[in-house]
């Protein structure tokens, strides 16, 4: 007779409980999509594919075109991370290679923090502290010695409010940097000492052993975290939403006001009072889900590498 | 240049030339102009967070008072506090806890106990990160389609839910990663007493990893009380008194977004206030998991 036949009910039961559940969490996100998908089809079906390169986006007419906050969500990601992963590469180095352990605690603490602030804080701080300063020390001189040169001058013409994309670029990298630096600072931390050693032995830099030992080696894990951090800045919210200037236009400038994928939702969903408009935001929604999903995988990539690479 | 030390002749015989001298003098100089950007960029991240928790005493503080617990949200140009919203975000953060723990706590369960290295196993956990970094905003616009829309109102469980749905992940992350630090012997141990499955993983795997579930689940509700944007639409706000679930609750995260927004000085400086709170609150959690996680690897170690 087989201990099977023995085992309680109860030992199936809360068995089959747990994977329930694990298979309500696949549930979870086949529905999230179902629903961005349902919600999405009233306005893709009035305008049809034109609503991803149309750049209109009028809700008194009920004309959607969501080409604008697609692109301005990833220029501020992108200028985020060209800002944030610098830094984030910086400190990660500080509190691997430069720093003794008593003040690599307390400082990795202090960034661990600025993880944990809630984005609404970064938002309100954005507007009422940074932005002013911004638009007056920052933009001020941008204007004056930026905004005239040829070619590359109208990137930086616009008033000096302290609001647009590049407000909302630089709080983002703010609020990336702690995961970034978080996850740079954890794979760093696998590369084997005596590999550090031999390249000091040979006369190295620290710079250089930084760069041609510790980087290639934690290239598959550097790249993971930039990519988690890229989904971040994409999907990031109420900071956005308080400092960007939230105007549905396409401009050339990156210091003017502008208006995110999120930003945009979080606005005027609430008072979208058409069926069109609401799905318009839906639809926005779906994007901007199938962009972080791409991300995501590719950030899992490299990531899996890494792993695979440190188990042998 | 005769009477050198000998550590300093053979730096000397190295770098003979002149050419390879300079050479060294640029690679010294570019790496200190890199260690020394590394040190600048780690002062500035620190300044930051300096900057953002000074400017947040220095506007919040002052308007911490007793009114700030006891009145409601006043309509612009006369005193009030915050007392519904804080309740209100309470009320929602409690529910969406009570209902996002225990099932992320199972999930956990499932894949550090049960499924472990198997092929579901890692959909699961791929799902599962997917969730954990999805833009929160989405979570929001899918309650409002699944909770909202055939209720026909906004409500406070809309909130609770989708607050439920953001801690999930959290939870099951950190409990499958406590969980996994259990050593096998432990429930092999247990096993070989003839102890039933279910009582190794509640009196064993559990007790030995308490203090790590506690801090995810602390971690779950620090990341939840800040949640703005899933809360704009599911739960939206109300200017009065409402312990009713079933109603548009006021909640702080949005009480300040809509007072911070406005152009009004009086509900501005609540913004101010409500701000400082959550900050401190969510501050505290993190605080308390990481003490938490620490007290419990000193035990380790």
């Amino acid at each position: 007779m087989s201990v099977k036949q023995f085992r309680p009910a109860f030992d199936r039961g809360f068995h089959n409980l747990t994977f329930g559940l694990a298979m309500f969490v696949l549930v979870l996100l086949v529905a999230i999509l179902a629903f961005l998908v349902v919600g999405s089809i009233p306005v893709l079906k009035n305008q049809g594919l034109g609503f991803f390169i149309s750049a209109e986006w009028n809700p008194v007419t009920d004309v959607y075109g969501a080409l604008p906050a697609i692109i301005q969500t990833l220029i501020t990601a992108v200028i985020a991370l060209l800002i944030g992963v610098p830094v984030s590469f910086g400190i990660a180095i500080f509190l691997t290679e430069l720093a003794p352990a008593w003040i690599a605690r307390p400082v990795g603490v202090a960034i661990e923090m600025l993880a944990a602030i809630p984005s609404i804080i970064y938002g309100m701080w954005g507007l009422f502290v940074f932005a002013p300063t911004f638009g007056t020390v920052i933009q001020r001189w941008v204007m004056a010695n930026l905004a005239p040169l040829p070619v590359i001058g109208p990137l930086f013409a616009s008033p000096p409010m302290g609001i647009g994309i590049f407000t909302a670029s630089i709080i983002l990298a703010i609020m990336i940097v702690p995961f970034i630096t978080a996850m740079m600072r954890d794979v760093f931390t696998t590369v084997p000492a005596v590999l550090k050693e031999s390249a000091y032995g040979l006369g190295c830099t620290r710079w250089e052993v930084v760069y041609r030992i510790v980087l290639p080696y934690c290239r598959a894990g550097t790249v993971g975290a930039v990519m988690l951090g890229l989904g971040r800045a994409l999907g990031e919210t109420m900071a956005v939403t308080f400092v960007i200037g939230n105007s549905h236009r396409l401009t050339a400038s990156i210091m003017g006001p502008g208006a995110t994928i999120s930003s945009s939702i979080a606005n005027e969903f609430v008072e979208a009072d058409s069926k069109l408009h609401t799905s318009a935001l839906v639809t926005l929604g779906l994007t901007l889900f199938v962009i972080t999903f791409i991300v995501l995988a590719v950030a899992r990539l490299f990531l899996l590498r890494l792993k695979k690479q440190a188990g042998h | 240049m005769s009477v050198q030390a000998p550590v300093k002749q053979t730096t000397e015989r190295q770098v003979s030339t002149p050419y390879q001298r300079r050479m060294y003098m640029r690679r010294r100089i570019v790496s200190m102009f890199h260690m020394t950007m590394a040190h600048l960029v780690t002062l500035l991240g620190v300044a930051m967070l300096a900057w953002i928790l000074w400017s947040l005493f220095g506007e919040g503080f002052s308007a911490i008072s007793v009114k700030l617990f006891t009145e409601m949200t006043p309509p612009p140009g006369s005193d009030g506090g915050l007392l519904n919203a804080i309740v209100g975000s309470l009320m929602m953060v409690g529910i969406a806890t009570i209902l996002g723990i225990p099932v992320g706590l199972f999930v956990g369960t499932y894949l550090a106990e049960y499924g472990r290295y198997s092929k579901i196993s890692s959909v699961v956990r791929f799902i599962n990160d997917i969730l954990l970094s999805a833009p929160s905003i989405l979570i929001g616009l899918f309650v409002y389609e699944l909770v909202v829309v055939p209720m026909g109102h906004f409500s406070g469980y809309a909130g609770a839910i989708a607050l439920a749905v953001i801690a999930l992940p959290v939870v099951v992350r950190t409990s499958e990663d406590m969980l996994l630090l259990v050593p096998d012997s432990l429930r092999e141990a247990a096993a070989a007493l003839g102890i039933p499955r279910w009582r190794i993983i509640m009196q064993v795997s559990y007790r030995a990893a308490g203090p790590g579930l506690m801090t995810g689940a602390l971690l779950a509700v620090a990341r939840i009380s800040g949640e703005t944007a899933p809360l704009l639409f599911t739960s939206l706000n109300n200017q009065f008194w409402s312990a009713n679930l079933n109603k548009p609750m006021a909640n702080l995260p949005v009480v300040i977004f809509n007072f911070a927004m406005s152009p009004y000085d009086d509900w501005r400086s609540l913004a101010w206030a409500g701000a400082l709170l959550i900050t401190l609150a969510v501050l505290g959690l993190t605080i308390a998991a990481r003490t938490l996680l620490a007290a419990k690897s000193r035990m380790k170690g």
